[in-house]
């Protein structure tokens, strides 16, 4: 009896197994191959809880042009090769209408071609200018350039007169990206970069590069090209030897961690980085102001977690692809591609987006806000 | 002269993490001739655990009590849930072993605790002690410490107790071992246990000076295995001497030569070092292979 039972509901589960995936493929699919897990995964996992969010949001609020939308993530653990498996997948099997998604350069620039070749929308989450550079026809992406964050840094230091610079980078791939970008950025703003040095990713004391930096004459300010937990030994060590000139980290370190991992040290730090993370502080006629604050408050509401940039070029990413969709009246492909490229004006969390046939970015030096770190909290500089 | 004694204070943090972790190999390979790569892991078990019951509210020394008891609970699992079980396999067999051990530790971590660095508060405090105007932090001399806290116990253990001389006893041949009374399966129990409380108390230790995450054990394995075989595996002092010749070979050569280059200056050192003496500095031969 029990049996039988028992095989009553194990063919009711099969039957709503078999059932279910059948309403849901009237729903239009957007593709995300995102790193959830790995290396990356602290940008990765953000970016994810925000799709899952926000999808859920818009569903709720009876979807997109009438239709509502399903997210096909996969998780690429950081793996280009895996990226490009998947993203054949979700291409071909999964016939999604757009992607939003590829959380690192390395994943973006091995699915990019699929991309181009299938013609279907692709919105980079990832950092680097390549992906834009030169315009593929139907790649985009939300995020800041590290060549936006060095002009951002070099604006910021020329004002307060200080023009020959120390760079201090890491030998991961964000690191050594940013260094040369700073580097080609550095003849066009009129900086000179003095000195530089570089650490290998887990190194647990940088103090012999810090102190070569300390030895040489006529360096007024310090630059730190990394993300992770490197730029937070280096700026503990900074402080250790006693350095006392202005210091700048990058964009990669935008988020609470680095304040906790560097702890007092952090003190008196100066980065640039997206208005997200001074959404309360930002003057309330500030046109970014209702849309961050809202973001960062439904994020912190849902996940209990602080908010970090990364969630946020999701957020900007899925919010760009509804709006053109809502604008083309369609998920067609060819017209939402050209409604993605007409974004203008376009309020999101890294910045009002103006995007063009020639620039698929839409992102100025505006977009990022200087910010110092003061008492352990973001303040606002300018 | 400040930045030579900078650099050579820089060197001897960095070394005194390798050697901490150098010496949580020596204790097994002494044992029964494996190397542990889940080795790292204890050292990141050791610095979460600590890191994730001090969120929960527990005092930090507790929390660090505890985790090394987890730890040594983690390493005996690994022992008499993997090793034991291919006690007849080949050494190779084994370290492969070690080696899914520490993969599969690594991804409990990442599901248990989170994904992201943390840290805990140094010892004495943050500022910097100044000796001849190079800054030196309290937390390195803590390390520095704990490792010669541990050569000391470790060397006692194995040469003034018959527990240690049956550990010994069991490396250098188990069928005699075993002859004599040892029981053999224990003794390398045990040095997984003690190897496991080694690498936790490093772990919770050095977390203040390069912070801590569910995949930090990997790299450090590598580090503190060079440091092993540098300084001759199996001796506790050695370990000590190849971690800290690696950590101010890495320092003087990116604070003189070229801080790119570091890396390839430590290895290149390391194999003119085994080339010369394939033993390590301080290692014996060792008689079966005479």
């Amino acid at each position: 009896m029990l049996n039988c039972t028992k095989l009553a509901s194990l063919a009711a589960f099969c039957f709503i197994g078999i059932s279910a995936p059948r309403d849901v493929w009237a729903d239009v699919k957007i593709g995300a191959v995102l790193s959830i897990t790995g290396p990356a995964s602290f940008l990765g996992d953000p970016e994810k809880k925000t799709l899952d969010i926000y999808i859920d949001d818009i569903n709720a609020k009876g979807g997109v042009n009438g239709e509502k939308l399903q997210l096909v993530a996969y998780d690429d653990g950081g793996d280009a090769n895996a990226a490009r498996t998947f993203a054949t997948r979700a291409l071909e099997e999964d016939k999604i209408v757009a992607m939003v998604g590829g959380t690192t350069t390395g994943t973006t620039l091995a699915m990019m071609p699929l991309f181009e070749e299938a013609e279907i929308p692709f919105i980079s989450l990832a950092g680097a200018v390549q992906i834009i550079e030169p315009v593929r026809k139907w790649v985009f992406k939300t995020p800041h350039t590290d060549r936006m964050a060095c002009e951002k840094i070099f604006a910021d230091a020329k004002k307060r007169g200080l023009t020959a610079v120390a760079l201090i980078w890491g030998t991961g791939a964000f690191g050594k990206s940013m260094r040369e970008q700073c580097v080609a950025a550095a003849s066009r703003s009129g900086t000179t970069i003095a000195h530089e040095e570089s650490y290998s990713p887990r190194d647990s004391d940088l103090t012999p590069q810090l102190t070569n930096i300390k030895g040489k004459a006529g360096i007024a300010a310090v630059i730190n090209a990394d993300f992770g937990q490197g730029p937070a030994i280096v700026t503990r060590n900074y402080r250790q030897v006693g350095m006392q000139l202005p210091f700048y980290q990058s964009h990669g370190v935008a988020s609470k961690q680095f304040i906790e991992l560097a702890g007092p040290a952090a003190n008196g730090v100066r980065l640039p980085a997206s208005a997200l993370l001074v959404a309360d502080k930002l003057p309330d006629g500030d046109p970014q102001k209702p849309v961050v604050v809202a973001y960062a408050h439904t994020y912190q509401d849902k996940t209990r977690q602080p908010v970090s940039t990364f969630g946020g070029h999701a957020y900007d990413g899925l919010m760009i692809l509804v709006e053109a969709a809502k604008r083309a009246g369609s998920f067609q492909k060819s017209k939402l591609r050209e409604e993605i490229e007409r974004t203008k004006n376009f309020i999101g969390t890294g910045g009002v987006v103006n995007m063009s046939p020639a620039d698929h970015l839409g992102l100025d030096l505006t977009a990022f806000r200087m910010l110092e770190i003061k008492n352990g909290d973001w303040s606002l500089i300018e | 002269m400040a930045e030579f004694l900078q650099f050579a204070f820089s060197g001897l943090t960095a070394g005194a993490v390798y050697a901490l972790v150098a010496l949580g190999f020596t204790l097994i390979f002494s044992s029964c001739g494996v190397i542990n790569f889940a080795q790292g892991e204890f050292v990141m078990l050791g610095g979460m655990i600590t890191v994730f019951l001090g969120l929960a509210g527990l005092p930090l020394p507790l929390a660090a009590c505890l985790a090394i008891v987890a730890a040594v609970f983690v390493g005996l699992g690994i022992h008499v849930f993997a090793i034991d079980r291919a006690r007849d396999a080949t050494t190779v067999a084994l370290i492969v072993i070690t080696i899914g051990a520490s993969i599969f530790l690594r991804g409990v971590a990442q599901v248990l605790f989170d994904k992201r660095f943390h840290t805990l508060p140094s010892w004495f405090g943050d500022d910097p002690i100044v000796v001849g105007g190079a800054a030196i932090l309290p937390q390195s001399l803590a390390v520095l410490g704990v490792a010669a806290v541990i050569v000391v116990l470790l060397w006692a253990l194995i040469n003034r107790t018959l527990l240690g001389k049956a550990i010994v006893a069991t490396a250098s041949n188990q069928l005699a071992a075993r002859l004599a009374g040892i029981n053999t399966r224990l003794m390398v129990g045990l040095s997984f246990a003690i190897s496991a409380a080694i690498g936790a108390a490093a772990g919770i230790v050095i977390t203040p000076i390069t912070f801590t995450s569910y995949d930090i054990g990997t790299l450090l394995a590598l580090k503190g295995f060079a440091a092993a075989m540098l300084g001759g595996i199996g001796n506790p002092v050695g370990a000590v001497v190849g971690g800290v010749v690696l950590g101010l070979s890495e320092a003087f050569s990116a604070g003189y030569f070229s801080s790119q280059y570091k890396d390839a200056v430590a290895l290149v050192l390391l194999l003119a070092v085994l080339f010369a003496c394939p033993q390590g500095l301080l290692g014996r031969p060792s008689p079966e292979r005479v």
